[in-house]
């Protein structure tokens, strides 16, 4: 680290989670194949009629991108816990919760917002109304890094694990679904032809609790799961 | 700390904690075995009928105590983590740990009897009430948690894992709450309320209250008793616990 890192460890640990992830291009693309291949099977399972996907789109889409980031969640702390890395980066004098805080932007950046920026394409094969898709583009920003913050407490508690990957849904999924209610919501009220402006605010209400709060618990449950 | 009673202190010991609850086991099991019967028998044979429900109401005699103590036994669960946490308390963490099953339990009794008693009533074993769902979200907690839990083999990091775990549950419950309220009212308007009338007779309202105390005794029993089997558990290995075992002193 050089001295003008050491002073910023959020500046240090942000472009370094960043370089990481652009160095493992093909982990970036896993949850989008996911997202589009989830995306395939409702017209399968369902119906490929238009008038009923339709219906189903704003709640499919939302779903299907929480599993995405639920998917991607778990490779948070995991990569750092197995090189030993996350034991230096708790040890180390800066506060951890600037350390989480990084890590869970950088982690968005790379999970997030490419979710949120192929949302559009599944929009248009899940036939969604035209009016719905600036809806879900600002639903999907603000609702997918909600669910960043919140799983980065159940990766942190679950990191030390052996193929802790289902405990981690099983806990953070009952902690999702208020965002998953309100990101739906948003979308479907646009389709109705109401303002989503409302709910789209309750969403970053839910983001800027969720930035105050997780944090904290995510960098207490870092210790917990390093050193018990 | 000096002005809390010497008891208090010997009751965070998970030694002294098996002792003095074991003088109160008796007594907790009276008033809850009396209890029950009493409501239980008054509730199902004695209290009027309903005019619009009939038979079926008396189901809440049932339901109603265990979602009250579904809801309580999280808050129970919760706040033992967090004196565990803060105040790294052994005995605080067991009962946490005995909590979370019982809590399960419980929500599990609630949800199963309100389908029982829905479809009579609402032509349906499940509708996807906000009330209905946030219980069924409360439940998803408690599995969480016991899953947790189950997860670790390291003792310790298991009780303070839950223990997070419980606590950041319990900043959501309100937040899912609220959340289930709103997305069913935005849905369709409330054609279905959970409750009939907005006040129930006191002929029915009474031996519900004696319910509510039963169960909380029940729970108040079987959280200890879980507790003093998780005490002798963890401290299997200690010298009073094998006095205990080889007869040398009473409970």
């Amino acid at each position: 680290m050089t001295a003008e890192t050491k002073a910023n460890p959020f500046a240090a640990i942000f472009f370094r989670d960043l370089k990481l992830a652009f160095r493992h291009r093909s982990e970036i693309a896993n949850p989008l194949l996911f997202f589009l291949m989830v995306a395939t099977l409702v017209p399968l399972g369902v119906s490929p009629e238009s008038q009923l996907l339709s219906v189903l789109a704003p709640g499919m889409i939302w779903v299907m991108a929480l599993l995405a980031s639920l998917l991607s969640t778990e490779t948070l702390f995991l990569s750092d816990y197995r090189d030993g890395s996350l034991e230096q980066l708790v040890i180390c004098p800066q506060p951890l919760w600037q350390v989480v805080l990084a890590k869970v932007c950088a982690h968005w950046l790379v999970t997030g917002l490419p979710l949120t920026l192929f949302s559009p394409l599944l929009g248009l094969m899940l036939s969604l109304p035209a009016a719905g898709f600036m809806p879900m583009l600002a639903s999907l920003a603000l609702g997918t890094a909600t669910l960043s913050m919140i799983g980065s407490v159940g990766a942190a508690l679950t990191v030390a694990i052996p193929r802790g990957g289902l405990l981690l849904s099983l806990i953070v999924m009952p902690l999702y679904m208020p965002v998953l209610i309100f990101g739906a919501s948003a979308v479907q009220q646009a389709v109705d032809g109401f303002s989503a402006v409302g709910t789209l605010a309750i969403l970053g209400a839910l983001f800027a609790f969720s930035c105050m709060v997780t944090p904290f618990a995510t960098a207490g449950a870092l210790r917990v799961s390093l050193h018990g | 700390m000096a002005s809390l009673p010497q008891w208090f202190h010997r009751l965070g010991a998970p030694k002294s904690f098996y002792f003095m609850t074991g003088k109160w086991l008796p007594w907790l099991a009276l008033s809850a075995f009396v209890l029950l019967s009493v409501g239980t028998i008054w509730g199902l044979a004695f209290a009027p009928q309903d005019a619009k429900q009939g038979n079926s109401f008396r189901v809440i005699y049932i339901h109603v105590p265990a979602a009250f103590l579904a809801l309580a036994g999280y808050y129970v669960m919760a706040v033992a983590g967090a004196i565990g946490l803060i105040w790294r308390m052994k005995l605080s963490h067991m009962v946490m740990k005995s909590a979370a099953p019982l809590g399960a339990v419980l929500t599990f009794i609630s949800l199963v009897t309100g389908a029982l008693w829905g479809k009579p009533t609402w032509g349906t074993y499940w509708v996807w009430d906000a009330r209905i769902t946030s219980m069924l979200v409360l439940f998803f907690l408690y599995l969480g948690v016991i899953a947790l839990q189950n997860a670790y083999s390291n003792q310790d990091a298991a009780n303070k894992a839950s223990a997070v775990l419980a606590l950041v549950g319990t900043v959501n419950i309100p937040i899912i709450y609220k959340s289930v309220d709103w997305w069913y009212t935005l849905h369709q308007p409330a054609t279905l309320k959970l409750t009939g009338g907005s006040s129930m007779h006191p002929d029915m309202l009474q031996p519900l209250l004696v319910m509510i105390a039963g169960f909380y005794c029940f729970y108040a029993l079987a959280l200890i008793l879980a507790t003093r089997a998780e005490i002798i558990y963890r401290e299997r290995r200690t010298s009073w616990v094998l006095d205990l075992a080889a007869g040398k002193q009473g409970i």
